[in-house]
């Protein structure tokens, strides 16, 4: 199994400056921008993202052709490109910040000359200081190249990014959620309707929101054509994508592959096996929100509906790997305490059901466990979460809440005895 | 108002960077992070003039995000990650050791103002786990171990600047990915070393 570096290129090509403007332009970069501009069409290049079936990046993976669509007209029009990748397991939108800024900088010309919008936020996270200190070195560096700012490449087109930090806040992830923090205001999600971004989105503007890995993918794609990219990969999860690998691996790290190869394959190949030759007792295929799959379970292939259809969602592209040894009530508690950590409040369900769950998972996992915490459990998640089926029905505004329900459903599906045995016997409550 | 003249005309470049003055809420209390350490009322006071809204409205957004300190912090703020991948790669021990070392709870501060010690959710450095901060620059792959010894450095040594290189080249092990050329950059504060104040723009 081998990678295919499309948006890693540039990176593994210039190892010691793809950063920088001049190893970017040296290698091609902006020329894509520039004849879009010069001598392309909005319409030209939506069909060419519409071509290419390009799914969004970020987790859900909405088709972007179709969400650029969309938006709605308005003299003022706003890209905000979420970089406020704080999935659990999820470090790919880390390097393509830190390593190629000027890759997303022409995808945010390319995108917003297609949108007709003069204005675009890149809103990163506020741990990643040092891969927003490499955009924002990147975004003065093509102002001063005249690539941004008044009439770019000469042309009539104006164009402004603004770089924002966030204070850490995972929520923020969440596109209405992002909105608010940028406005300045407690990250807390919008309903959906009447506050689709689309329509009703920054400053009540429609606004496209887009992850970093799906607008550094913009620029191979209009200068390739669709075509091209629906090529790569499967029907349904086209191009290349990057997955995050972690957990007890030999080599983790970001790896920029096709989708269609199996998480068996993936693991074995680039990932060098499971340390210690250890076997795999579960994994997580897409982010700690994704429920896991078994370790006999590793012959799923690395596609979206392939995913989907085994009960789970390839998300973020985080693939965690737990060995044979792994405490799995620990591993389920640390994934639960986040997203109490991270729950915003708004809604009852999640957070106090995020809070039980944490409280009952600690008894469990400190062997203070009762026979009925089994039950209560998956009562409180059924209280977040009607039927625990997939994918989640929600009592909440955003999915924060269902995603602290997945960890929980995979133990009692699928490792209930390993909880079990955590109880004390002779409690009996 | 006592925030000095450079730093009104820092937060006053910084609010003409948005379409709307309240968008400059969130960097102008990481610009408060910097100055004390912490959002002081002060700096509410001042915010809340600049931006045009009222204190307690500054008051309820620094309290949401995990970032804005409520109370001061020390020289040092050290976050050691705990979400999955770290935990299932001992970060349990690491924290151990840290909070051994420096005698300190869960978001407490020492009383000689050094160290203040957080464990937190992902940064995203699940490749390189266990992974630790001090003041936002990122270390990956740090052992138990090694994680004394970047406390015992940075007490003896008291840098002025944390730079997430030089912490990663002495106290590091596995990292994510290839972090290519050094960069000398980091952070003076426990806020995170990002300012946008060179940023030339044309519009309006």
């Amino acid at each position: 199994m081998k990678e295919t570096l499309l948006l890693t290129k540039n990176m593994r090509d210039n190892p010691e400056d793809s950063h920088l403007i001049d190893s970017y332009e040296k290698n091609n970069g902006y020329s894509t921008a520039k004849k879009t501009i010069l001598e392309s069409s909005p319409e030209k290049i939506l069909e060419e993202i519409k071509a290419s079936n390009i799914r969004g990046r970020g987790g859900a993976g909405f088709p972007t052709g179709v969400k650029w669509g969309f938006l709605a007209e308005d003299e003022d029009r706003y890209l905000v490109i979420n970089a406020d990748e704080s999935e659990p397991g999820t470090f790919k939108d880390r390097i393509l910040l830190e390593r190629d800024p000027h890759q997303l900088i022409e995808g945010i010309i390319i995108t917003c000359f297609s949108a007709n919008i003069k204005e675009a936020f890149i809103y990163i996270r506020g741990e990643y200081a040092k891969p927003a200190r490499r955009v924002q070195q990147a975004v003065e560096q093509a102002y001063q190249k005249g690539y941004l700012g008044k009439n770019i490449f000469g042309s009539d087109v104006n164009l402004d990014i603004v770089v924002h930090l966030g204070a850490g806040a995972y929520i923020c992830g969440e596109e209405t959620a992002l909105l608010n923090s940028l406005e300045g205001r407690r990250g807390e999600p919008r309903l959906k309707p009447p506050y689709f971004p689309a329509v009703k989105g920054l400053y009540m503007k429609p606004t496209l929101v887009n992850n970093v890995e799906t607008i550094s993918s913009v620029p191979w794609i209009i200068e390739n054509g669709g075509k091209e990219y629906n090529k790569l990969g499967v029907e349904g999860s086209t191009g290349t994508r990057i997955f995050s690998l972690s957990g007890h691996v030999n080599n983790p790290g970001n790896y920029e592959i096709e989708m269609g190869s199996s998480f068996g394959e993936f693991v074995e190949t680039l990932g060098g096996g499971i340390k210690n030759n250890k076997k795999v007792k579960a994994y997580i295929p897409g982010g700690a929100s994704a429920p896991w799959f078994r370790g006999d379970q590793l012959d799923i292939k690395m596609t979206i509906d392939d995913v989907a259809n085994n009960n789970s969602m390839l998300g973020s592209g985080a693939v965690v790997m737990m060995d044979e040894d792994t405490n799995l009530v620990s591993a389920a508690k640390s994934i639960v305490s986040f997203f109490a950590h991270e729950s915003c409040g708004q809604c009852t369900p999640c957070r106090e059901g995020t809070t039980w769950l944490e409280m009952i998972l600690d008894r469990i996992a400190s062997g203070r466990g009762r026979t009925s915490d089994m039950n209560l459990l998956l009562d409180v998640c059924d209280n977040i979460s009607p039927g625990l089926s997939w994918p989640p029905k929600m009592t909440t505004i955003c999915p924060l809440g269902p995603s602290a329900v997945s960890p929980i459903t995979s133990l009692m599906n699928d490792f209930r005895d390993e909880v079990e045995s955590l109880i004390p016997t002779k409690v009996l409550l | 108002m006592s925030w000095d003249d450079k730093l009104l005309k820092q937060a006053k470049k910084i609010i003409k960077l948005y379409p709307q003055k309240r968008s400059a809420l969130g960097p102008l209390l990481h610009l408060a992070q910097s100055k004390d350490g912490y959002i002081s009322d002060d700096s509410i006071s001042v915010i809340s003039d600049l931006v045009g809204i009222t204190e307690v409205q500054v008051k309820s957004v620094s309290t949401f995000y995990s970032m804005y300190k409520q109370e001061p912090t020390g020289k040092y703020l050290l976050s050691v990650c705990k979400s999955i991948s770290c935990e299932i790669n001992n970060s349990s021990e690491v924290i151990n050791k840290v909070q051994e070392f420096t005698g300190l709870n869960n978001n407490e501060t020492d009383e000689d103002e050094l160290f203040t010690f957080e464990a937190v959710e992902c940064i995203g450095a699940c490749g390189g786990a266990p992974a630790v901060q001090v003041n936002y620059e990122t270390v990956e792959g740090v052992t138990p171990e090694n994680a004394i010894n970047m406390c015992k450095w940075l007490k003896e040594t008291k840098p002025d600047v944390v730079v997430a290189d030089e912490m990663q080249e002495n106290f590091g092990g596995v990292k994510s990915f290839d972090w290519a050329i050094q960069d000398n950059s980091g952070s003076t504060s426990t806020a995170p070393g990002f300012q946008t104040l060179n940023t030339t723009k044309v519009k309006k």
